[in-house]
């Protein structure tokens, strides 16, 4: 029994810590990032985070707004509105599907690679060695990233959202026929941009910020071995999947609901 | 032998440092002279590289002090910490060299994180640093193209590349073919020669470093056991450092893993009946 | 790749970006930039405004000439009183105008209906549209069937 909350004190203890060092990571990232000449690292994480995660992206909001038409369709079409499809999928997309299913593909292609890469470099002393030159690694390697996740998450979201919206609308009005007038105008009548559209990117942002911030700090406190990046990356992808589906619940409620 | 004339660039009193429940140094003090070649020696897993670590302050010793150029170690703010290092060069046993930069960008990396040079003269240096290490022809490559000698010899010329006061080489001989083992050898002799730097191999390759060291303190279970020029290393009584100078399997630093008694555990998976 | 063509790629990226929100914000959610350019406010209170939120339309004949700028309580008449931003260009509303809440579909939203009136004189900047009539409470209307039937 002692022995029972003597472990529960040491896990708790243990959680604590994995806090304090990923705090401190992001302290050290970003309190003290103002050096532009590294506006040259942030671009090509932009690059490396976003646009490579470009296709991936568009492909699944296309094929979740094509899913999201002929099942919306199926259902408004028995109550005669199926010219609230435009609205509905609209709605679903913007405020949920876009920021989370967004985050998530940016957690398996992106943040994975990002953890990966990380403590490759510190298994094989990179990160050590930069030290040894006198150039702070969390500086040089985990700011860039954390940054370039900030700013690649929405627009990736905002992009999802738009081919969606787009798959949606040409499943709907070009293959079943719903009236392309009521499609949209059902759409621009009940989406309102204050209310919708800027809380799914407050939503995207915050899962952006989440995700990159799992994904270094996974990647900076890995063990140095191949076993120890493979479990970082593991962790990664399932801790940031979580975080965001948890995070997506409680954010809809305070901002949909409060 | 150090002496009272020589000038004392890094010292280290009575440190004691823990890793878990292990404890790796147990109150060693030592002090390494400017412009001299000092080894530190021991059996594998003694702790040599955590003392390199130690001098380049990426550990905190538990008690104990650290000084480097006055300034003690573990008592800098993270930027005061990487404004000394920038004095100072440490040699990875990895070579630890960027994956994804050339081998010239690699060597460039601290001269345009550390200085505002021109691209022009950044070339030049690097490219000197380069030829030092015979490897000019190279710059163009990437370090996944290399040989082991040869990325260790790119990691040392950018080691090199700031010229700093003190080197730390980690291993430098281990894994290398006699040939490349040679050209470092000579590499470390002449930046020691020529530019006065200060230089701490920790290895466990009694000939080569005793060839060119110029101080050697032996190390064993956390404790200094022997400290003296290479001479008097090799003509030291006490039992363990013959052993390992002279690399006999067993004696005080025992063959043996302690275990359980050998006879008792074989007959104990026997079942007599 | 070159660090140049990493630019140019991230910057069409950062670009992408920015036209995707202002698809969203025009052509998804009807963000009309020069719709409140110029207007007059024109007021109208009913009983009961049903679900009429601010922003929504006002329409003549079919035709959007206008939005919902507030809507709020008037105390003494216990009334919704609402102002309404008319098109400065849709000038000559008679002064007997009907203004009605009407459903846009059998599921979409409210709006305000003016049906013009037949005076010579027209609505200015702060005048109020006196005949009006409430939106249609399903409930209500179910209610005197039931009443009217047995």
């Amino acid at each position: 029994m002692l022995s029972h909350l003597r472990n529960l004190g040491l896990q708790v203890l243990d959680v604590l810590s994995i806090f304090g060092r990923a705090g401190h990571i992001w302290w050290h990232a970003l309190w003290r990032f103002p050096e532009w000449r590294n506006i040259d690292l942030v671009v090509y994480q932009i690059y490396k985070l976003g646009v490579l995660s470009v296709v991936i992206t568009i492909l699944s909001g296309f094929s979740i707004g094509a899913v999201l038409a002929l099942q919306g369709y199926n259902q408004l079409v028995k109550f005669g509105s199926e010219s609230a499809l435009g609205l509905g999928v609209a709605l679903v997309l913007l405020m949920e599907i876009g920021p989370v299913v967004a985050a998530l593909l940016f957690a398996g292609r992106a943040g994975s690679a990002v953890t990966a890469e990380i403590g490759l470099m510190k298994t094989t002393e990179q990160l050590s060695s930069m030290e040894m030159i006198g150039v702070d690694p969390l500086q040089r390697i985990v700011a860039p990233r954390l940054w370039a996740g900030f700013i690649v998450m929405p627009i990736l979201a905002i992009m999802f959202s738009v081919v969606g919206i787009w798959g949606a609308s040409l499943i709907g009005v070009n293959w079943l026929g719903v009236h392309e007038g009521a499609f949209w105008a059902s759409m621009q009548d009940g989406v309102d941009f204050e209310s919708h559209i800027l809380k799914g990117i407050v939503k995207s942002v915050v899962f952006g910020i989440v995700v990159i911030w799992i994904a270094v700090f996974q990647g900076y406190d890995t063990q140095p071995t191949s076993e120890g990046i493979a479990a970082a990356t593991t962790k990664t992808v399932v801790f940031s999947s979580v975080a965001v589906l948890v995070l997506d619940f409680f954010l809809t409620l305070v901002m949909f609901n409060l | 032998m150090s002496s009272a004339t020589d000038n004392i660039q890094i010292e280290i009193k009575d440190l004691t440092f823990n890793r878990g429940n292990r404890r790796i140094f147990d109150g060693v003090s030592l002090e390494i002279p400017q412009g001299k070649i000092v080894a530190i020696m021991g059996p594998s897993g003694t702790g040599k590289t955590t003392m390199l670590r130690l001098i380049g302050g990426q550990l905190r010793p538990d008690t104990g002090r650290v000084i480097v150029d006055g300034y003690s170690m573990p008592d800098l703010s993270r930027d005061e910490l990487f404004k000394v290092r920038e004095n100072m060069g440490m040699l990875f046993q990895s070579g630890a060299l960027f994956t994804d930069l050339s081998v010239f960008d690699n060597v460039a990396f601290p001269l345009r994180v550390h200085t505002r040079l021109p691209e022009d003269i950044i070339r030049d240096l690097v490219l000197v640093k380069l030829e030092a290490v015979g490897l000019r022809g190279a710059s163009q490559l990437f370090p996944n193209e290399l040989s082991g000698g040869m990325n260790r010899r790119v990691a040392l010329a950018r080691t090199i590349a700031l010229d700093p006061g003190i080197i730390l080489y980690d291993e430098p001989f281990t894994g290398l073919d006699p040939i490349a083992m040679g050209v470092i050898v000579q590499l470390i002799k002449t930046l020691n020669s020529v530019y006065g730097t200060t230089s701490i191999i920790v290895s466990h390759d009694i000939s080569e470093t005793a060839g060119i060291a110029d101080l050697i303190y032996v190390i064993s279970d956390g404790k200094i056991i022997g400290a003296g020029t290479p001479e008097e290393i090799f003509e030291q009584q006490s039992p363990r450092v013959q052993q390992f100078v002279k690399g006999l399997p067993d004696g005080p630093v025992p063959f043996h893993y302690p275990a359980a008694n050998y006879r008792e555990e074989l007959l104990a998976g026997v079942d007599l009946h | 790749m070159q660090m140049r063509s990493i630019e140019i790629v991230v910057g069409t990226f950062m670009l992408a970006g920015l036209i995707s929100l202002a698809v969203l914000a025009i052509k998804v959610s009807g963000f009309d930039v020069g719709r409140d350019a110029d207007t007059y406010t024109v007021y109208a209170r009913f009983e009961n405004i049903g679900g009429l939120v601010v922003r929504g339309k006002v329409s003549i004949a079919g035709v959007v000439v206008g939005n919902v700028a507030e809507i709020s309580l008037d105390q003494e008449s216990f009334m919704a009183l609402v102002r309404l931003e008319i098109d400065a260009d849709v000038n000559e509303i008679s002064i007997d105008t009907t203004a009605a809440i009407l459903t846009e579909g059998l599921i979409g939203g409210k709006l305000v209906g003016l049906t013009i009136g037949a005076e010579d004189e027209y609505l200015t900047d702060g005048d109020e549209i006196t005949d009006t009539q409430s939106a249609v409470v399903l409930e209500e209307l179910i209610g005197k069937f039931l009443l009217n039937k047995f």
